[in-house]
């Protein structure tokens, strides 16, 4: 089949971008999603002109590098798939198909549908780990883990980091990913030891990177992983256990993850920490 | 999810030692060894005959002896394209190898933890290897630099790692030791892997499982909380730990974590999207690396007091592989012109349950667990040519040819023997599918008998991915699957320190060569990984470092910096600058269709100098004819592939002459004219029971091939077999 591709090319993050129509023809219905730019490349490349840049790797939907939206949806049209894993069946001949880089503030565009989505890492960096020297991790059976903890955490853990979360969300948010990591480390109970500083920091970062969640749940049908929306209720209810911890001076004044000292600065929940006596749930 | 069977090893092996196979030869030399209170024996093992004396069991078809000769036509093809350089020797300590990298680390140089922040070590690459070892030698107090090529930490190759990761924890009561591990990989590796860096190994593998399982790996578990294992087909015990079938995603997401933990606590210093151009080696040292911004397209050098390079391995020189598309062999080739040594190039594993090309835009090949032959027929119709549906080809006119050729292990046979099998077919005229490339693997018979819950249960997940990338329904039609390359066996070469013959270059995961010997076991590669990142570079850099202390990395106007920043900047603007009218991924799928064709699956003297000609030929119309688009100071992906591909080139014309140079079958080096009369690989182990370590070609000059002999006293030689 023929595909009519417009395509959004942008030669760098400070360029304005604009909007390029191209045809492929030839088009066959096991073509994935990227295949349909390899293809397109390989015509721009013929031609002399300057290919269109996008991020890939692994090709089986695992490594989180690819993201583009198709036709205004992340990834393509098919849920929970990632675009590398998405065919053109879907199309018919002389469909038009619009590709774009993610849409989100927080990831801004390095060139046509590449984005930056180090934000993403920076959550990770504040806190989302389970802070562990080398050679210092004990017997591995000492502490058993139920089977169905550690399967949900399994679940949660299945993140690839593609961001096509915060692309879905009209705020774009980063609640499901943070959740996810968030949810994944305090089902085991390796994690339980940095359990609440671990979501008071990597909130504090969400929340100065990404918009805020109001619950559209778009981010659930566009996530490869099949992350779920009970995540952000884990999310949640951890983050309030942790102010209210905090507030009884229970959390040790850590000073070696600079997001916590930050914290300390003085946020909204602090500014009367008088009230925190009626909140006693554990 | 569980690759069953690649890690089997010699069965009759194991049916000697319980003691009911009737005797042979080899049987008297084991009982000799069990006679002196040992099996492993003090002195160096002298190389058994070929075929005969290794035929131990009645299993074991008796194989004629086949009297060896030089061959002088080989002889004279092989010195026109390479000369043999001095033995290597020392690689690694010697002494008894159960206590051996216990004795070494105590004769390992320390740093003081005040002085180590006065080094600075740049690790490249960041996946399972890199990671451990940036972020441990990060913990203990050294600046780090890490150099991934990705966005983002957590998207290294490691993540596609599927089955699991081997430990000999012995978790179950069924025999497995250490010991074990050891003996299965260095069995599964055809006797070309280093016995002591295979026992390190299998040693650690304890460690990592423990440390892992404290990052927050969350390993499939049993009811009771213990953390549940999967046994390998073939493999007699149960030493696989899993997270479903992600263990590779999780083992690099927990890795990945720490690294960021230090990045954020403000000790590590993460570059991302970097990619290496070259070594810089000043007063035969490895101190820096120059390295492009793949952003702004900026080249700029780094120093340090070391640099470990963990950038994985090169099997994306087939195009069609399995690997990612960025992996490629451009970090470890630049060392390797710098002075570093390659080892086996020639070795690369060929997995036979990849799913077959689809269409000729098709960029990848797709990995599927090997865990569905478990269930799965593997079958060809028996005539080539037969354009029936599968479901209308009658059994009389099918072959189950696996089962055919290896009864005892049949749809189970191990991944290189499999995967040449499949090769013979599709070679006979025998493909099925579209462009007749795969062969079928069929679950009729496992979803009669099991019912078709059973079947989702076990493999839902691959067969949806399979859906997914086909748009036919395995459960009503057979699945076609073809072989294709995910892993090489060879890289940099190292000594037992994971130090390359360039003092300060450290190499560890699948870019080093020390595991696999030449044919890796399941559920190995992750574990090879972590073992290096995480239990042996931060000690043996430690070693490298200490002595320099007071010296600080070399200064950036250096000559030996300055000069190899402007060769790199060269490269680019050459390859900018061809001026020609063809693209790189076409000269890449090129390179792929000749290596697969003459250093594929199967090779043979003939096809493997006539293929490193061809090779050479596409190399000279790749530099006079290339075209790629854009600039320099861009982010331009054609600018990336075109470099890379430029090294595979090179690295490709090695492999040939490498493949040449092997004159035996071993493993997953499968020379046609060395086989038994029953088709398995025919090792000479009087000449070849050593590693290749090629030296960069002089100016004008061709190869230069360095042995090093390896000896076999754990494990003595033997055999495989899978009939």
């Amino acid at each position: 089949m023929r595909l009519i591709l417009e395509v959004w090319r942008q030669a760098d993050a400070t360029s304005p971008g604009r909007f390029e129509r191209y045809e492929v023809d030839g088009v066959t219905d096991e073509v994935s999603m990227l295949e349909l730019l390899d293809m397109l490349n390989a015509q721009l490349v013929a031609e002399g002109r300057e290919a269109v840049a996008f991020d890939h790797d692994c090709r089986e939907g695992i490594c989180g590098s690819c993201g583009l939206m198709v036709n205004g949806q992340p990834h393509g049209p098919q849920d929970y798939t990632p675009a590398c894993l998405q065919r053109v069946r879907t199309f018919s001949d002389g469909d038009v198909v619009t590709l774009e880089p993610w849409r989100a503030g927080a990831f801004p565009v390095v060139r046509d549908l590449v984005v930056d989505r180090s934000a993403l890492d920076r959550i990770i960096a504040s806190g989302g780990y389970i802070s562990t020297a080398t050679n210092a991790a004990p017997e591995a059976l000492t502490q058993p883990v139920n089977k169905h903890q550690a399967e949900a955490a399994m679940d949660h853990a299945a993140c690839i980091g593609c961001g096509a979360c915060v692309a879905a969300c009209p705020n774009g948010a980063a609640q499901l990913f943070t959740g996810a990591k968030v949810a994944h480390l305090a089902e085991l109970p390796q994690g339980q030891v940095e359990r609440y500083e671990r979501v008071r920091s990597v909130v504090a970062t969400m929340e100065s990177e990404f918009g805020s969640c109001t619950n559209y749940g778009e981010c659930v049908p566009a996530c490869p992983a099949g992350i779920e929306l009970d995540v952000i209720a884990h999310l949640n209810r951890d983050f309030r256990k942790a102010v209210v911890i905090e507030r009884r001076g229970e959390v040790p004044q850590r000073t070696d993850v600079p997001w916590l000292a930050r914290l300390r600065g003085g946020p909204w929940w602090q500014s009367d920490p008088g009230d925190a006596g009626d909140h006693t749930e554990r | 999810m569980i690759d069953p069977v690649e890690a089997a090893v010699m069965p009759t092996e194991d049916r000697r030692e319980t003691g009911s196979t009737g005797p042979g030869p080899r049987d008297e030399g084991v009982g000799s060894e069990r006679a002196g209170g040992s099996r492993r024996s003090l002195t160096r093992a002298v190389p058994v005959a070929p075929a005969p004396a290794r035929s131990d069991a009645p299993a074991v078809a008796p194989t004629s002896p086949r009297p060896r000769q030089d061959n002088p036509v080989l002889e004279a093809e092989l010195d026109r394209r390479r000369t043999v350089g001095p033995e290597i020797h020392d690689a690694a300590p010697t002494g008894d190898i159960r206590t051996m990298w216990e004795e070494h680390l105590l004769n390992l140089r320390l740093v003081n933890p005040a002085n180590r922040r006065r080094f600075k070590v740049i690790v490249v690459g960041t996946g399972l290897a890199g990671a451990g070892a940036a972020a441990t030698l990060s913990e203990l107090g050294y600046q780090v630099e890490a150099f991934p090529l990705h966005d983002a930490p957590r998207r290294a190759h490691s993540v596609a790692a599927q089955g699991g990761i081997n430990a000999a924890k012995a978790y179950k009561a069924d025999g497995d030791s250490v010991d074990r591990l050891f003996r299965d990989t260095v069995k599964g590796g055809d006797f070309r892997a280093r016995e002591a860096d295979v026992h390190r190994l299998s040693e650690m593998s304890v460690r990592v499982i423990d440390h892992m399982t404290a990052l927050g790996v969350p390993f499939a578990r049993e009811y009771g909380g213990q953390i549940a294992t999967r046994s390998f087909g073939g493999v007699q015990v149960s030493r696989t730990f899993y997270a479903r079938g992600q263990t590779g995603q999780q083992l690099q997401i927990a890795g990945s974590q720490q690294l960021l933990k230090e990045v954020g606590a403000g000790r590590l210093k993460l570059h991302t999207r970097q990619e290496m151009l070259d070594l810089i080696v000043a007063d035969g040292r490895a101190v820096g690396i120059v390295a492009r911004d793949m952003v702004t397209g900026d080249i700029v050098p780094h120093t340090a007091h070391a640099v470990v390079l963990a950038t994985g391995g090169y099997g994306n020189v087939y195009f069609k592989s399995t690997l990612a598309k960025s992996s490629n062999v451009t970090a470890t080739w630049r060392a390797h012109q710098r002075g570093a040594m390659f080892a086996n190039p020639c070795m690369i594993q060929f997995h036979p349950t990849s799913l077959p090309l689809t269409s000729e835009w098709q960029s990848k090949l797709t990995l599927m667990s090997e865990s569905l032959r478990n269930d799965g027929r593997v079958w060809v119709p028996r005539e080539p040519g037969d354009d029936r549906a599968p479901e209308d080809i009658p059994e009389e006119d099918r072959d189950y040819y696996l089962e055919r050729m290896s009864p005892s292990f049949g749809n189970l046979a191990p991944r290189d023997i499999s995967s040449r099998a499949a090769k013979i077919q599709l070679d006979a005229g025998k493909g099925v599918g579209p462009l007749r490339n795969g062969v079928y693997l069929d679950f009729r018979d496992a979803i009669a008998r099991l019912g078709r819950k059973t079947m989702e249960e076990r493999y839902g997940n691959l067969l949806e991915l399979y859906t997914d990338a086909t748009g036919e329904d395995p459960y009503t039609s057979p699945m076609r699957i073809a072989p294709g390359p995910p892993f090489a066996m060879g890289g940099l070469w190292t000594d037992y320190n994971q130090m390359s013959n360039l003092p300060g270059l450290f190499v560890g995961g699948e870019a080093s060569f020390n595991y696999h010997g030449a044919n890796r076991l399941g559920a190995n590669s992750l574990l090879s990984a972590s073992v290096d990142g995480w239990f042996v570079l931060p000690w043996t850099v430690a070693d490298y470092v200490a002595p320099l202390l007071g010296t600080d990395p070399v200064p950036h106007d250096h000559p030996a910096v300055t000069q190899a920043v402007a060769e790199a900047r060269g490269r680019v603007e050459h390859l900018l600058g061809i001026g020609g009218t063809t693209g790189p991924d076409v000269y890449h799928k090129q390179l792929g269709e000749l290596l697969t064709d003459h250093v594929g699956v199967e090779r043979h003297a003939e096809g493997l100098a006539k293929g490193a000609d061809a090779i050479k030929e596409l190399k000279d119309d790749f530099w006079s004819n290339l075209r790629v688009v854009g600039h320099g100071q861009q982010l331009n992906q054609e600018l990336e592939r075109a470099g890379r591909l430029a090294d595979y080139l090179e690295l490709a014309e090695l492999m040939a002459l490498d493949a040449l140079d092997r004159d035996e079958s071993a493993g997953a080096h499968f020379r046609s004219e060395h086989q038994t009369e029953d088709g398995e690989a025919l090792r000479d182990d009087e000449r070849w029971t050593s590693t290749s370590a090629w030296e960069a070609a002089p100016p004008d000059g061709v190869p230069i091939r360095r042995s090093e002999p390896l000896t076999f006293d754990a494990v003595p030689l033997a055999t495989r077999s899978y009939k």
